[in-house]
């Protein structure tokens, strides 16, 4: 039977007020969302104010859309608007017990001066260290018991996932986007990109392939409250090699203890945060600004689009001048 | 055969030598230049190693081992005796380094693009995705030509069978082939007679090959010259000499990274008259640094956007970014089979036996022959030095393999090379031959016709005679490396033997806007250590005459200190508890107080360092002398008449700077800047002084005009003027408004609006700047008016009210002023980029 695909529009606002100008700006976003074997991408547009001086659009080394940005003329703001109509098509994978022991996946990835399969070849791009995920033998040691002889690869990453969730707090204010993984795994608090990382760092500790994926969740305002804009966050999880597996990979949020479904929006995926952080710049002046970032996600089947949301979207899909 | 020159010349039978036989004849392509140094009187002998010592003074050669702005920069150690090689030997070497060239070449085409060789198990991808200088974001990018490698270079050491190895291979920016190129300056002229005699061949088509290359993949538009730039991380970099001698040979500008701006897709230098394209950047900065934007974005090193210009095709990077994860020793086992794979034929040169531990057979190997192998990380980016195996005993070995086990992917295991030994002059004894381990470090760089390999290249030789590493950083000393050939020398050059009226230089006019920042800011930063340390003289000789009193004079001048900042506020109801003298030695010796001498001695090294070539090296000694008297002072607490020796030392140097400054500086806009600086900085400082002294109480006691003439060094002038005690009318006369005296604010606020006036016009532009109005309000004040004043502390004075406040506009007109230079024409030094991250 036809699954039929959830549709969301996504509305993601990132506004810096400057506190004094800032004369030369360039900026990198990973905002646009990726085409994937689950997610077609309707309609997508990036708006920008001031109007940059320049844009470049182009694929990451990762596949993803990329966009380059850069301004020349002294500004006081810079607000950013991604704008998307995405469906997802259910894909939740089932009999994970049917993957394969995960010790098999890791003599698969390992050297041994034969040709590899191109499968195997493509997922060692994610199994060795990068800037955000050090890997340390004490994540492997973390993550042992989760992972016995003989475990099929999938089970031992939803034992991992689950380990995560219980014994680790959800804590904004404990981490920042530079904390290191051991400093995570020590304090047992942080958020979505600490989560994350860590379930990477101990999977690769152990010799398997695991990225890092960054989306939307949507979030479900409490009964009879309507949605509000701006409520929802950019997200992050976890995606793990399973070859022979459905895609080959399977997502896990470690975060919320499941296995993504339609609820989960995929913008990107690279080897960690750094690859594929939503918006990096380089400014000159500006002061010290601290981003505002919104982000808007709601099912098109709700029943009505909300006023305020719909002004939203028509100035964010304003063409630019 | 002259046996005094080989009497402590060990005969070594583990090593090859590279002069003597096995039974101890001198080889053909050594006899004649061994019988020539026989020959040299030892009188003679000491003369030449003189010369050695003065070249290498007089050039500024150094090499800096610590990154330390106080000057320890070392000298370039040289050994005059060349390392000899004949022509059928270099041949063979000579293919064989080009032929690597371009396979490591041909190997980041490959790694950067299909990735085949990872497709065919060629290679582990270990060794390319668990690298950090793989770099991501560079996949995909095709360079010019196809070229990633320009310059190259390989640790060469020969086996005691005589024949050649690589050692280690360099790819990120190879330093050593200026220091090469100086080298053979000094050492061509030690032995002159032999250097040509012996047919050596020349460096500089090996240069002129580098230009041509460059020259050649440079993307111009329509007719434009290819402008090539040399990136330098910096003076602070350990091979920093060699980055401005070798920009200074080759004719390309030495620029930094905030020199360089991306607009658009486009490179640009900023320069004094605005940006200019460049087409080429030679790299001597390391890729990971090179844009923040996508690449290690916390370095304020780097050129944000460059990474998009080299997706253009709008710039060639020299090398390619991401070049330098060859350098990895562990790739060397899986060379010759990649060689055969994508250039068909043989790897020329072998490698010595390296195991890279992240296959299981050679961690087995290295278990079992720990003790004959040298463990070094697999990455170039791991810090980490070669660990011997056989130095390793118990617990620590068990330790050492421990570490292994944990992360077998980043060790690789050499074998031990015993190094070939070479004669060197010893220093120590009359005509004596020392023998020393050497190394030759050979160049390649990518030519119009391929790999051109420079005839030579640096030789290095160990400190010790059992030495195992040859390291510069370790106190080891270099050679030259002289390359025989039979046919004909190539008599090119690049230094021209006379100056002819078209090679005249002019004073630089494309200057970059950094430089002109720097020396504007030693200008302003001379400025305000010489006033610092003239106001901290006063203060101090009067708590001295006073001696422990408080007269009105120590009140008035502490009270003055502290308005200006150098001395810090006392805090409410702990009045000078420590004592004046306290309070004011340690504004002049603690670098750590805000607004203190040492602070302003800190940041006069600082903006002097970034400026270096362009001060003498006298003025650069006494600098350093002046900080380290400061810094030993901190240790022993010297009494207030040292201090104040210590002070006039301050402004004995301070006044022969501005000597320098005046006199042997060329007027370029270069010079005009510092100048500026320093007029601002004199024009603000006399301004806000005087402005305080009318509004405050204090100075009407006694003794206060005199140490505000002292200040200002002006008390001469004023004696020889008014035979009586100071007033203040003839005072204000001769500190504002006399326009003959070089100390007065009026004469500063002229020259300066002068020089602005000048700029304006060169660079057709108008200065934004208000000074010459107030300066113009300034010069009508009524002066009678203070006649019918008594300055005293009874009675209220409206005309220093009204002076005062035009003294402060004119201050204010001097900080905007500087902000209009800075906004205008420099590159905000201290304003640096920075990353933003948004979720």
């Amino acid at each position: 039977m036809e699954k039929t695909p959830v549709r969301y529009h996504v509305l993601h606002e990132t506004t810096y007020d400057y506190g004094s100008p800032v004369s030369l700006s360039q900026q990198q976003l990973h905002l646009s969302p990726r085409i994937l074997a689950w997610q077609q991408i309707e309609e997508q547009h990036i708006a920008v104010t001031p109007s940059p001086t320049w844009r470049r659009d182009g694929q990451d080394a990762f596949g993803n859309p990329v966009t380059w940005i850069a301004f020349h003329a002294p500004h006081d703001s810079l607000r950013i608007s991604s704008a998307m109509r995405v469906a997802v098509t259910p894909h939740l994978p089932e009999n994970l017990e049917s993957s394969l022991p995960w010790e098999k996946v890791r003599d698969r990835l390992a050297y041994d001066a034969s040709d590899p399969r191109p499968a195997d070849l493509d997922a060692t791009r994610f199994l060795f260290e990068s800037a955000h995920v050090r890997i340390k033998h004490e994540l492997a040691d973390y993550a042992a018991d989760c992972f016995p002889p003989g475990r099929p690869v999938l089970l031992g990453a939803e034992a991992l996932m689950a380990k995560i969730f219980k014994e680790f707090k959800f804590d904004p204010e404990a981490t920042t986007v530079s904390t290191p993984v051991m400093e995570v795994l020590e304090k047992k608090r942080g958020v979505c990109q600490d989560f994350a990382h860590l379930m990477i760092a101990c999977l690769r500790a152990l010799g398997l392939s695991a990225r890092y994926v960054s989306g939307y969740l949507l979030t479900r305002p409490p009964p009879g409250k309507p949605r509000l804009i701006g409520a929802d966050a950019s997200h992050a999880w976890v995606s793990v090699y399973a070859p022979d597996f459905d895609n080959d990979w399977v997502d896990f949020d470690p975060t919320n203890n499941l296995l993504p479904d339609t609820e989960h929006i995929t913008v990107a995926f690279g080897r960690d945060f750094g690859d594929i952080s939503p918006l990096r710049g380089i400014i000159l002046g500006g002061g010290g600004a601290e981003p505002e970032v919104a982000v808007t996600v709601t099912p098109l089947d709700e029943e009505e689009l909300l006023p305020a949301l719909s002004g939203a979207i028509a100035a964010a899909e304003r063409p630019e001048r | 055969m002259a046996r005094t020159l080989l009497a402590i010349y060990p005969h070594s039978a583990r090593r090859y030598d590279e002069m003597l036989t096995a039974d101890g004849a001198v080889r053909p392509h050594w006899r004649q230049f061994f019988i020539h140094l026989d020959s040299i009187a030892p009188e003679e002998m000491h003369r030449r190693l003189d010369f050695v010592d003065r070249r290498i003074q007089e050039n500024g050669v150094t090499y800096n081992v610590y990154a330390d702005p106080s000057g320890s920069d070392r000298p370039w150690a040289l050994d005059p005796l060349p390392l000899i090689i004949p022509p059928e030997e270099w041949a063979e070497v000579s293919a064989a380094v080009a032929q690597r060239a371009t396979l490591l070449n041909a190997i980041l085409a490959d790694l950067y693009g299909e990735q085949t060789l990872l497709a065919e198990g060629l290679l582990p991808p270990a060794l390319v995705f668990g690298q950090h200088g793989y770099l991501w974001p560079c996949h995909g990018i095709k360079p010019a030509g196809g070229t990633w490698l320009h310059q190259y270079a390989v640790d060469l050491a020969r086996s005691p069978d005589g024949r050649w190895w690589v050692i280690a291979d360099r790819t990120q920016a190879p330093s050593g082939a200026g220091y090469a190129l100086e080298n053979r300056l000094i050492v061509s002229r030690v032995f002159p007679e032999m250097f040509r005699d012996l047919h050596v061949q020349h460096l500089a088509d090996f240069f002129r090959d580098q230009q041509d290359g460059l020259n050649a993949l440079a993307p111009v538009d329509g007719d434009e010259q290819p402008h090539i730039v040399l990136l330098t991380p910096g003076p602070y970099n350990e091979t920093y000499f060699e980055h401005a001698y070798l920009a200074r040979y080759l004719g390309f500008p030495l620029v930094e990274g905030q020199d360089l701006t991306v607009r658009g897709d486009t490179l640009f230098l900023k320069t004094l008259r605005g940006l200019k394209r460049v087409h080429v950047v030679l790299r001597r900065q390391d890729d990971g640094y090179c844009d923040p934007l996508e690449l290690r974005g916390e370095s304020a090193l780097g050129i944000p956007g460059l990474l998009n210009v080299a997706r253009a095709g709008r710039v060639v990077i020299a090398n390619a970014l991401g070049s330098g994860l060859l350098a990895s020793g562990a790739l060397m086992g899986f060379l010759p089979a990649i060689c055969r794979k994508l250039l068909g034929e043989e790897l020329a040169m072998p490698s010595v036996g390296t195991w890279w531990c992240g296959e299981k057979p050679a961690l087995e190997y290295v278990r079992e022959n720990f003790d004959d192998l040298v463990i070094k990380p697999a990455y170039p980016t791991q810090r980490m030095d070669p660990v011997f195996g056989y130095e390793l005993k118990g617990e620590a070995r068990a330790e050492m393999l421990h570490r292994i086990e944990a992360r077998p992917h980043a060790y690789v295991a050499q074998e031990m090379v015993n190094l070939s030994q070479g004669p060197t002059w010893s220093r120590s004894h009359e005509r004596r031959l020392l023998a020393r381990p050497v190394g030759l470090r050979a160049y390649a760089v990518a030519s119009p016709d391929g790999y051109s390999v420079m005839p030579g290249g640096l030789a290095r030789v160990a400190t010790g005679a059992n030495a195992r590493i040859i390291s510069m950083q370790r106190g080891g000393a270099s050679k030259d490396a002289w390359v025989l050939t039979d046919g004909p020398v190539s008599e090119f050059t690049m230094l021209k033997p006379s100056v002819g009226v078209r090679d005249l230089v002019r004073a630089g006019a494309n200057l970059t806007s950094r430089v002109v920042e720097n020396l504007f800011w030693l200008g302003r930063y001379s400025e305000r250590f010489d006033d610092s340390a003239r106001m901290l003289r006063v203060a101090l000789s009067r708590v001295v005459e006073a001696s422990g009193g408080k007269t009105p004079a120590v009140a008035s001048a502490m009270e003055m200190a502290t308005i200006l900042g150098i001395l810090p506020t006392p805090e409410e109801d702990n009045e000078v508890k420590e004592g004046s003298e306290h309070v004011l030695l340690e504004a002049i010796y603690d670098p750590n107080q805000p607004g203190s001498l040492a602070g302003n001695i800190r940041n006069l090294m600082w903006s002097a360092t970034h400026v270096r070539e362009r001060l003498s090296l006298d003025h650069w000694h006494s600098l350093n002398r002046l900080q380290r008297e400061q810094q030993a002072a901190l240790k022993i607490h010297p009494t207030l008449t040292e201090a104040i020796a210590f002070l006039d030392r301050v402004l004995g140097v301070s006044s022969s700077l501005t000597g320098f400054a005046m006199d042997n500086m060329t007027r370029d806009d270069g010079w005009r800047f510092l100048i500026i600086g320093r007029r601002l900085e004199r024009l603000s400082f006399l301004a806000n002084t005087i402005a305080n002294f009318l509004k405050m109480p204090s100075t009407r006691g006694p003794g206060s005009l005199e140490w505000l003439l002292e200040l200002t060094d002006s008390i001469i002038t004023y004696r020889s003027r008014y035979s009586r005690l100071p007033e203040l009318l003839p005072v204000l006369d001769l500190l504002v408004f006399d326009d003959s005296n070089p100390h007065g604010l009026i004469f500063q606020a002229s020259v300066l609006a002068r020089y602005l006036d000048r700029m304006a016009r060169e660079l057709d532009e108008h200065s934004a700047s208000n000074l010459p109005e107030v300066l113009h309000r300034l010069q009508g004040f009524d002066l009678e008016r203070f006649e019918q004043t008594q300055f005293s502390p009874e009675r209220n004075c409206p005309v220093c009210d009204d002076l005062a406040a035009l003294l402060r506009e004119l201050d204010s007109a001097a900080v905007q002023l500087s902000d209009w230079l800075g906004m205008r024409y420099f590159t905000h030094v201290g304003d640096v980029s920075r990353q933003t991250m948004a979720l």
